[in-house]
């Protein structure tokens, strides 16, 4: 056991953990955060997709040892207030999801990707989202909802219920 | 439109998960309904028809002051305004809290969002059998209907008495009654002030016709839709309690092994919960991690007895049937007509085996409980599409009253028939009785594909008789274990013998999403492309020739037009069909695929696919789930099949067991045929069963090799 300090959503945080515990179980059951969610342990489905320093990392893979004092953003942290991000939006408008387990994943991917290229082509996305799995099969209405976002300028969060 | 469900869905023999079935305790007094309702007015949906009786339970008699024991569900208008629905169906991401929401709405003349869904709470709502075999809609959607509508009903009758008026001029609008001049209006709210009233459905109340829906027949967007893009909404698997332990169970070195010994000195040591009871061992404490290190420190040994591989599966399948023992019930055998006569006398004749194997439902969310005891009485928060099933199991496996165990079902992270049972609710309910506490047992990937259910494997085989005119004339079946669902051909065929035999299989299996109609209509549709062949006809046009069914001719001709059946194609490419019925719905699937020739890989391009369930409720909801079954049915279609030997599972991870991802996806065209004229049925099931033969008859036609097992190509197609 050893304190770790977290920086998650802006917030600072002070967990009692082993350093060799996944990030993905400190946010899940130290700090209630469980938008992040745990389907394979083993980074192959992308459900515990957060975002350290703005890029999109497996959380049940990453040791919370490893995250130190570097940026953490969970799906919680995504919104400002009452405004949703543009591909939360975009999910919301489009209904790209049906059970929405791998939702919180497939946005905060989604995210990076548009940090790293904010209008990515259909095959860029499918590319970059292929660590993504959603069993209810909505692929195709999440590349709509990413395509969307990229065109509403996914950097600055929208008002919600703007777009509709 | 008719108001009567006249859907009565049998239950298939594939369920086996279901056979031993809840009994029914249900029983509530009028004076508790308003005190835990508040004041208002209730409209309760009793049921009566023989499809209902089935969904909800036995038929029950009714004892004295008590409302009717046989309620499949209520709705409560309450002084504030606020109308809540009460119904035993959950939310598995199929969006059904949307579309009743939908046709409450519409029926009771209130805004959506005045509109909540209490759903699966056994304390709560209505016995309800389980949400599978696609039966929501045709069933508790026309109920909740009927409910509004009387509902509405009772409120225009409350403010003509009020207002001394015949209710003939009054209307309902947006959750008010006005008369038709529009000079007096009231709310639903200051109607129900103060009463206590309960009304039963009418024996015959007339609906809206589909042709003139309002708020059903459209896209609505999912009703807490919100909670799933910021991740506040709670799964299963999300929910927390003060105190709480996590659970975690040590597993069998093998399927049907026996527990030789045990140690768990060690676990003992280490300050956690530790249970040997029986077979079960497990432990609870205040970390999963914590949990899973003692969970591995204790050593128990374990007997098993040799068990077949994957590799011998068809041959074993084949050798081990239970015929006679009635393992199924009815539907397992149908004759018609002289099969063997019919078979002599034909031009030519086809005889051919097809194949499933084994495949798993890898639902994202794996399956999770929380229980948590209160002296004798423990509430479990679980994922299932079955909460009083799994209220039954809790019952008996801690020899309880059903009134003293509670199931939530928090809308949950998929099931696809895979979550019918309670096994995590009874290890954390046994757990947490140990502990004292509340426990969370939450199965990893590796436990959900091993110790979960599967869809059946199974051999098909057919025989086929056809004239050289393209009419076939003979028809012979046998399904070996992958169940009965859709065994019958709906081609006119005068001649026919279908068998289901029933086999004691090596892995333990049960209901998935379409259940053994895929694997049916893999092997029919197959055959009738290579009939088609035989006979050098056009696939499409041998199908109609043999077809008379006009839903079906419809949504095949619609799928074909959409598709353009008939073009031009490149070199590599092929177009293939399948189609068929389904839970009273009617599928065309059309495929394009690609085959690279020298690496044997299989893209597929385009499914173009063609559906009817009568009239439809929710066309957005219906599109969703018509691309989702495309997208998953990719996965048994192509490549996944679970490996197993000797009792264990070899591929029981996600980085071994390979599930469709964005780069499969095809691009999915989806023709809706919207039959206002006919009523709604269910859409989740139905559109999975055309894909996969679509696809095998497409390879044929790029390749000329004719796959006949499922899945095609889980290395590449290897000769052509």
């Amino acid at each position: 056991m050893a304190t770790t300090r977290l920086a998650i959503n802006q917030k600072s945080y002070s967990v009692d953990v082993d350093p060799q515990t996944s990030l993905l179980t400190v946010l899940r059951e130290n700090l209630d955060l469980t938008g992040s969610k745990y389907g394979c342990g083993e980074g192959q489905c992308g459900a515990c997709t957060v975002l350290i320093e703005g890029k999109a990392q497996r959380s049940c893979i990453t040791r919370v040892g490893s995250v130190g004092q570097k940026q953490v953003t969970t799906i919680e942290g995504l919104a400002e207030g009452d405004q949703l991000h543009a591909v939360q939006r975009a999910f919301l408008d489009l209904g790209a999801l049906q059970c929405g387990y791998c939702t919180s994943g497939m946005i905060m991917s989604a995210v990076a990707l548009l940090k790293k290229n904010p209008s990515p082509s259909e095959s860029q996305i499918v590319d970059y989202m292929d660590g993504n799995v959603c069993r209810c099969g909505t692929y195709a209405r999440i590349v709509s909802a990413i395509q969307k976002a990229a065109k509403s300028g996914s950097a600055a969060p929208v008002a919600k219920g703007a777009s509709r | 439109m008719s108001t009567k469900p006249g859907v009565e869905i049998p239950i298939e023999p594939e369920r086996y998960e279901l056979r031993a079935a809840a009994p029914y305790r249900f029983d509530l007094d009028r004076r508790e309904f308003f005190k835990f309702l508040g004041a208002g007015l209730v409209v309760v949906s009793v049921l009566k028809t023989a499809a209902v009786a089935q969904e909800s339970g036995n038929n029950r008699a009714r004892r004295g002051e008590s409302l009717p024991n046989d309620i499949d569900a209520w709705l409560h208008i309450g002084e504030n305004g606020k109308i809540t629905v009460y119904t035993g169906k959950v939310e598995v991401g199929q969006n059904i809290r949307t579309s009743l929401s939908q046709a409450v709405s519409e029926e009771l003349h209130v805004p959506i969002d005045k509109i909540e869904m209490v759903m699966g709470d056994t304390q709560l709502t209505p016995f309800d059998m389980g949400t599978f075999g696609s039966r929501t809609t045709p069933t508790m959607n026309l109920q909740l209907r009927k409910v509004a509508s009387a509902a509405r009903d009772v409120l225009v009758g409350l403010a003509a008495k009020q207002w001394n008026a015949s209710p003939e001029q009054l209307i309902a609008v947006d959750g008010t009654v006005k008369d038709q001049a529009g000079a007096r209006s009231i709310e639903y709210a200051a109607l129900v002030k103060g009463q206590q009233l309960t009304q039963e459905l009418p024996a015959e109340d007339p609906l809206i016709p589909a042709a003139d829906w309002k708020v059903a027949g459209r896209p609505v967007p999912k009703m807490n839709g919100i909670d799933f893009v910021t991740g506040r909404h709670r799964y299963p698997s999300d929910q927390k309690f003060p105190d709480m332990l996590y659970g975690k169970v040590v597993r069998p070195s093998a399927f049907e092994a026996r527990l030789v010994s045990v140690d768990t000195q060690k676990a003992e040591q280490m300050g956690v919960t530790v249970v040997h009871d029986g077979t079960f061992i497990g432990v609870a404490a205040p970390t999963s991690e914590l949990a899973s290190a003692a969970a591995g420190s204790i050593h128990a040994e374990w007997k098993a007895d040799p068990q077949p591989s994957n590799q011998e599966l068809f041959d074993y399948l084949r050798k081990n049937t239970v015929e006679g023992k009635d393992a199924t019930g009815d539907g397992d055998r149908f004759d018609t007509g002289s099969v063997d006569e019919a078979m002599k006398s034909a031009d030519h004749r086809l005889q051919q085996t097809y194949t499933v194997q084994y495949i798993a439902h890898v639902p994202l969310e794996p399956r999770a409980a929380v229980a948590k005891w209160d002296g004798d009485r423990v509430t479990v928060w679980t994922g299932t599409q079955r909460p009083f099933g799994v209220r039954g199991q809790l019952a008996e496996a801690f020899h309880l009253p059903e009134e003293n165990v509670r199931v939530l079902m928090p809308d949950m992270g998929s099931g696809y028939g895979g979550k019918h049972t309670g096994e995590t609710a009874i290890e954390a309910a046994r757990l947490a009785r140990a502990a004292k506490r509340p426990v969370k047992v939450v199965w990893t990937r590796e436990e959900e594909f091993t110790w979960a259910y599967f869809r059946p494997a199974g051999v098909i085989d057919v025989s086929s008789g056809v004239k050289n005119d393209g009419t076939i004339t003979a028809w012979e079946f046998h399904n070996y274990n992958s169940g009965s669902a859709g065994i019958r051909p709906y081609y006119e065929i005068p001649n026919q013998r279908i068998v289901f035999h029933a086999v004691k299989t090596p892995l333990r299996q049960g209901s998935y999403r379409a259940l053994a109609s895929t694997a049916n209509h893999f092997a029919r549709e197959s055959h009738m492309d290579e009939l088609a062949h035989t006979v050098k006809m056009d696939p499409l046009e041998f199908r109609l020739k043999n077809l008379k069914n006009e839903r079906l001719r419809a949504v095949f001709e619609a799928a074909a037009k959409q598709f353009g059946w008939g073009k031009s194609k490149s070199a590599g490419r092929g177009y293939g069909m399948g189609g068929g019925y389904e839970k009273l719905g009617n599928i065309a699937t059309f495929a394009e695929v690609q085959v690279d020739r020298k690496s044997g890989e299989v893209k597929v391009h385009r499914v173009v696919s063609a559906f009817e369930c009568g009239a439809i409720v929710n066309p957005d909801g219906l599109r969703n789930q018509i691309e989702g079954s495309n997208v998953q049915g990719l996965g048994g279609a192509l490549f996944e099949a679970i490996e197993f030997s000797n009792g264990k599972i070899l591929n029981g991870r996600l980085s071994q067991y390979r599930v469709p991802r964005f780069s499969d996806l095809p691009v999915i065209e989806t023709v809706l045929l919207d039959r206002k004229d006919i009523p709604s049925v269910g859409a989740g099931e139905c559109p999975m069963i055309g894909l996969a033969p679509a696809i095998a008859n497409a390879i044929f036609d790029a390749t000329g090799t004719r796959l006949r097992a499922l899945p095609l190509v889980p290395n590449g197609v290897k000769s052509s």
